[in-house]
Parts: C-alpha cells; sequence; structure tokens
C-alpha cells in the first residue's frame, strides 16, 4: 500500500514538471510579449532597444535555458511579479485560491446532498415516472451551456426579480452577510451545472449494484428493503462514485472559471482567464500550475479513496 | 462478456418473441422504444435542414446576414425581420441559422475526428498490449487529470504565427474554425480510445480472432476486419454523445472569445456580449443559448437512446 502511494505520487510528481514545461513553452507563444509591449507603448524606444533588453532580461536565450532559470527561482521561493497587480504573484493567488475553495467546496456539498438521494430513488424504481423525470432533469443540467446558465440566472434573480446582486465578492464593508448574498448565485449556477453529472453517475452505479447477486441474496434472508438499498448497495456504489468524483475535479474546476468570470468571484479560475486576457504571464504561469497541481491532487485522493473503500482491491 | 451482443441478442428475441425479425429490425426497434431519442433525432434532423437551408431563408428576405445597419439596431421581431435584429442591426434568425452551421460542423466535424484517432488508438493499444498500451494509457490518464478549460485557454490564445505557421494559414479568416476543430480533438480522442482499448483487449483472445491469426493474418487485417466491426457499438454511442460535450465546449470558448472569431457567427459568440445585452435586449442573450441547449440535450439523449439500443445489458434494467 505505501509503495504505491509513493509511486502515484512520484507519477503525478512527474506530470506536473512536464506540464510546468508545456506550459512554460505555451505562454511563450502567446502574443505581445511584455518587451514588445513595452516598446509600442513608448514612443522613445526603438525596436534596437528592444533588443537589447531582450538580451538583458536573457529573453533571447532558448526555451530551455529559460525554464531553467525559470524553475530554479520558483523551486527557491521566487514566482515572480505579476504585470497586471504589480504585486508578487503569490500573494495574489493564495487568497484567491481560497476563494475558488470556498465557492467549489460549497457547490460540491449542495451538489452531493441533492444527487445522493435523488440518484438513489431513480435507481431503486427504474423505469418508473420519477426515474424518469428526475433523468430528464439531469440530462439538462449537463446538456445548459454553463456560462448561458448563469446569464439567464442574472437575469430572472439579479435584473428582474432584484432580490441578488448581478456579481462581486460584496459590499465595502458589508462583511460576511454581504459576502454570503453574493455568493449565492454564483453558487447556485455552478451547481446547477455540475449536479446532473453527479446525479447520473450515482443512478448508474447503484442500478449496477442493486443488480448484484448478493443483494438478492440479502433480500432473500429477509433483510429489509430500505436496509438493502441503504446499506449494501449504497456502499458498494460508493466506491465508483468516489473515484469519479474525486477525477471530475478537473472538471469542476473549469465549471468554476466560468462562473467565477460571469459573476466576478475572485477566484483561481478568473485570475488565471484574466491574466491570460492580460497578458500577465506570471500570474497566468503560476496560476496554471496552482489549477494542475490541486486537481492532480484531487486524482491521487480518488486512487487513495479506491484502495480504501474497497477492501478487495490490494497495492501491495 | 460472453457470446457477441448481437448473438446474444438474438437469441434473447428468439425466445421472447419468436425467431422472425433480424438483429437489425430488433435494434430499431429498441431504439423506436426510446421515445425521447426518437423525438430528438426528429428535432436534429429539423435543425439540420434549417441551417442548410439558411442562404434560402436569405434570399426569401431577402437580406444580408452580415449587413451592419446601425439605423436598425435591436428592432423588435416584424415582417421583415421575423426575430428582430442584434446590436449592429444585423437579421437574428440569419445570424443563428448561419451560426448553427458553424456549430454543428464543429461538433460533428470534431467528434468524428476525435473518434477516428481513439479508434486507432484504442485499437493499437488492446492489441499489442505491453508498453504501446502502457504509454497511450498514460496519456489518456494524464489528459483525463488536467483542469481542460484554462489549459484550452492558454492553447487558444498561442500566438499561431510564433508556432512557425505560414502568414496565409495563420492569417486566414477560417483559421479559428480549423483551431477549435484541433484543440477539442486534442483532449477529445481519450473517451473512444478508452473504450475501444478495453472492447479490443476481450476481442483480442476470442477463437475467431486467433483462427484468423492461425490462418496467417496479418495484424491490420485483424485489427480492422475482425476486430473493429465488434467494437463498433461502444464507438458510435461514444461519439453521439460527444458531439454535445464538443457543441458545449466550443460555445464556452467561442463564449469567452477565445473560439470561433466574428465576423463568422457561432452560437457561442453571438453570446459574447450578452451580459450586457440582458439590460437592454435580453431576447439576444436567450435564443443562442437555447438553442445549444436544445441541441446538445438533443445528441445526448439521441446517445442514451443508442446505448439502450447497442447495449445488450440494456434489456436488463427494463424488465
Amino acid at each position: 500500500m505505501s509503495r504505491f502511494i509513493i509511486q502515484r505520487c512520484a507519477e503525478s510528481l512527474l506530470v506536473l514538471a512536464v506540464m510546468s514545461f508545456v506550459i512554460y513553452g505555451l505562454i511563450g507563444l502567446m502574443p505581445g510579449d511584455p518587451i514588445d509591449i513595452m516598446v509600442s507603448s513608448d514612443p522613445n524606444l526603438t525596436p534596437a532597444d528592444g533588443a537589447r533588453l531582450r538580451a538583458l532580461y536573457g529573453l533571447d536565450q532558448p526555451i530551455a535555458v529559460r525554464y531553467w532559470r525559470w524553475l530554479t527561482a520558483a523551486l527557491s521561493g521566487d514566482l515572480g511579479y505579476s504585470r497586471l497587480h504589480a504585486r508578487p504573484v503569490l500573494e495574489i493567488l493564495l487568497p484567491r485560491l481560497g476563494n475558488t475553495l470556498v465557492l467549489m467546496g460549497l457547490s460540491f456539498a449542495l451538489a452531493l446532498a441533492i444527487a445522493l438521494p435523488a440518484g438513489i430513488v431513480a435507481a431503486v424504481r427504474p423505469r418508473s415516472a420519477l426515474d424518469n423525470l428526475i433523468n430528464i432533469i439531469a440530462f439538462a443540467g449537463i446538456s445548459v451551456p454553463p456560462f448561458w446558465l448563469a446569464i439567464l440566472l442574472i437575469m430572472l434573480f439579479a435584473v428582474t426579480l432584484g432580490w441578488l446582486p448581478a456579481g462581486g465578492m460584496g459590499e465595502a464593508g458589508g462583511g460576511l452577510a454581504s459576502r454570503i448574498e453574493h455568493l449565492i448565485l454564483p453558487l447556485v449556477a455552478l451547481t446547477l451545472a455540475t449536479v446532473g453529472g453527479i446525479l447520473r453517475f450515482v443512478r448508474a452505479a447503484m442500478m449496477e449494484a442493486l443488480r448484484q447477486d448478493f443483494i438478492r441474496t440479502a433480500r432473500a434472508k429477509g433483510v429489509s428493503r430500505a436496509r438493502v438499498v441503504l446499506g449494501h448497495a449504497l456502499r458498494n456504489a460508493m466506491i465508483p462514485v468516489a473515484t469519479i468524483l474525486a477525477l471530475n475535479f478537473g472538471a469542476l474546476f473549469s465549471g468554476a472559471l466560468i462562473t467565477e468570470t460571469l459573476f466576478g468571484w475572485l477566484g483561481m479560475g478568473k485570475t488565471i482567464f484574466d491574466a491570460i486576457m492580460g497578458n500577465d504571464y506570471n500570474l497566468a504561469l503560476v496560476g496554471l500550475l496552482f489549477a494542475t497541481a490541486t486537481t492532480l491532487l484531487a486524482n491521487l485522493a480518488a486512487d487513495m479513496a479506491y484502495a480504501w473503500l474497497d477492501p478487495r482491491i490490494s497495492y501491495r | 462478456m460472453s457470446g457477441g451482443p448481437t448473438d446474444r441478442l438474438a437469441a434473447e428475441t428468439a425466445y421472447a418473441t419468436g425467431p422472425a425479425l433480424s438483429v437489425k429490425a430488433i435494434l430499431w426497434r429498441r431504439f423506436l422504444e426510446h421515445r425521447l431519442a426518437l423525438a430528438s433525432l426528429f428535432v436534429l434532423l429539423a435543425l439540420a435542414l434549417a441551417v442548410i437551408a439558411a442562404p434560402l431563408v436569405e434570399a426569401l428576405l431577402g437580406l444580408d446576414a452580415n449587413l451592419v445597419d446601425l439605423f436598425s439596431r435591436f428592432q423588435p421581431p416584424s415582417a421583415a425581420h421575423p426575430l428582430g435584429t442584434d446590436e449592429i442591426g444585423r437579421d437574428l434568425l440569419l445570424r443563428l441559422l448561419y451560426g448553427g452551421r458553424v456549430s454543428l460542423l464543429v461538433g460533428l466535424a470534431t467528434a468524428l475526428f476525435a473518434a477516428l484517432i481513439g479508434t486507432a488508438l484504442g485499437l493499437l493499444a488492446g492489441y499489442y498490449g505491453g508498453p504501446v498500451d502502457a504509454v497511450l494509457m498514460r496519456l489518456v490518464d494524464g489528459v483525463i487529470a488536467l483542469p481542460l478549460l484554462p489549459l484550452l485557454i492558454v492553447l487558444a490564445a498561442v500566438d499561431l504565427g510564433k508556432l512557425g505557421l505560414p502568414e496565409a494559414l495563420a492569417g486566414s479568416e477560417n483559421i479559428s474554425l480549423y483551431r477549435i476543430v484541433g484543440l477539442i480533438v486534442l483532449v477529445g480522442w481519450t473517451t473512444v480510445a478508452r473504450l475501444v482499448r478495453g472492447a479490443t483487449l476481450t476481442m483480442r483472445t476470442r477463437e475467431f480472432v486467433r483462427a484468423a491469426e492461425g490462418l496467417g493474418a496479418g495484424a491490420p487485417r485483424i485489427m480492422l476486419v475482425h476486430i473493429l466491426p465488434n467494437v463498433v457499438s461502444p464507438i458510435i454511442v461514444a461519439t453521439t454523445l460527444s458531439v454535445g460535450n464538443i457543441i458545449l465546449l466550443e460555445s464556452v470558448l467561442s463564449f469567452l472569445g477565445l473560439g470561433i472569431q466574428p465576423p463568422i457567427p457561432s452560437w457561442g459568440n453571438m453570446l459574447t456580449n450578452a451580459q450586457e445585452l440582458i439590460w437592454s435586449a435580453p431576447h439576444l442573450a436567450i435564443y443562442p443559448g437555447l438553442l445549444i441547449f436544445v441541441t446538445v440535450i438533443a445528441f445526448n439523449f439521441l446517445g442514451d437512446g443508442l446505448q439502450d439500443a447497442l447495449d445488450p445489458r440494456a434489456i436488463h434494467q427494463k424488465k
């Protein structure tokens, strides 16, 4: 077991290292590098000055050299400055990582609280009217464009009804109450965008579990229906569900990017998007690496959960 | 998986209803039972006809889809403009039809390319096993494990000129189209690859494959002639379901300004300004999103219906 954990951790670190190089390379391929922006915004600078600046900052070096320099600096704690915010990258990212985790964590809990009971009810009576209804709602959830759903929510609750703010993080000095008020719509939007997929996983896993022979045995032995469903079947259905949920962390992150961007919620997704759009290379690079690292961590957790939940599996 | 889906199917049906129907007829009959899938098929056919007929509608209305007319911005629906006009005076109905062409084409083409690549790689990994399989499956795991949207945004923002693409191609009007297809194929091949690899693994040890090997058939022939026809149903289901996801992804990227670039309309980029328009012209923010929603849910229902029809296990769920 411990050997398995060490091996998976090593694998994840390797993927992270490869991704850091890939992302570093990609960021360098984006339009408008800092020197170009500097030269074009200052009429006193000639292209020759640009070339000199490039040599000064080592930007004329091959990509492997530049990457190595960045990596050694990053590993010693220097992740660079953000161009847009004129502050160290970490100072900007850490509070925003917190904001994202609040949004994603609450949304995940809410989605589970809806999907688990609904998925179980649907799986217990397949093809019943209730199952069909739940199934159609789940299909609607996975088919709706998340950004459009967010716009509809803003239209209804912020514009027409005026109940909730259309976006932002809270009034200045509004405290926790204002923060919560601003959280409701993004939370609902993100949850609606993710709950359908989770619901379909739960339903499929429950149906598969209820089809097993030991369920029939348990029923034949006189175990009550509720106990069979909630005890025997659910326990077994949770194994694939837990794995898929953790593997879906990347998708949740993608959903959070859309939600945060639309509602002006200052999380990682919005920060990454704004950084890419605003040619803020250092911020985009580190933000993307943070996102990749958290997703890999969630996948690692999925593997552990799998081994822990299912005693039949041993990784030696 | 003992016995292929088809012979098991035939046996079950023969037992239930008598031996009158061919396998194809049974599949078709099962598909018809899924009423939502059937309705979705009609909706999609109607949509396809409508977008194909876009130039006809354009001629009938006597309008130009790309004509900017700042004197007739935000017009309500009228005889001249059945759905009104957008923020720079273009006819909304025509924009929706031409946008639908792009969104549907991108969805179908991308799904097809992704399925082709996924099938090829899945066959190779499943048939050869060993290091080929290990490398390809690690790659699949790697792609699935990444936060896709942020990475796609970076990829979409990359300056193609810096990649050394010829100026004529990098600067061409349709480049955003090719680019989005390429980007989504890059991440979209994994589902089919994984399914095909799994199915190939179980097929590889079957007697008819062994027999073909014994008769001296080469690896390409075994993969394409003997294995591929037997793994076709999961490919069809997964590809149908992926069309919906691809249309969603395209719409998100186009909405963010990184997918299909104006003046080419797509349902996604028609919504780019929607957040400002909800105050002035809410209907402009509603129609394109509604069409994306209807199309995607129709492809999902269609995929679900095909799965029910093609997957023998679905029978047990019904009874």
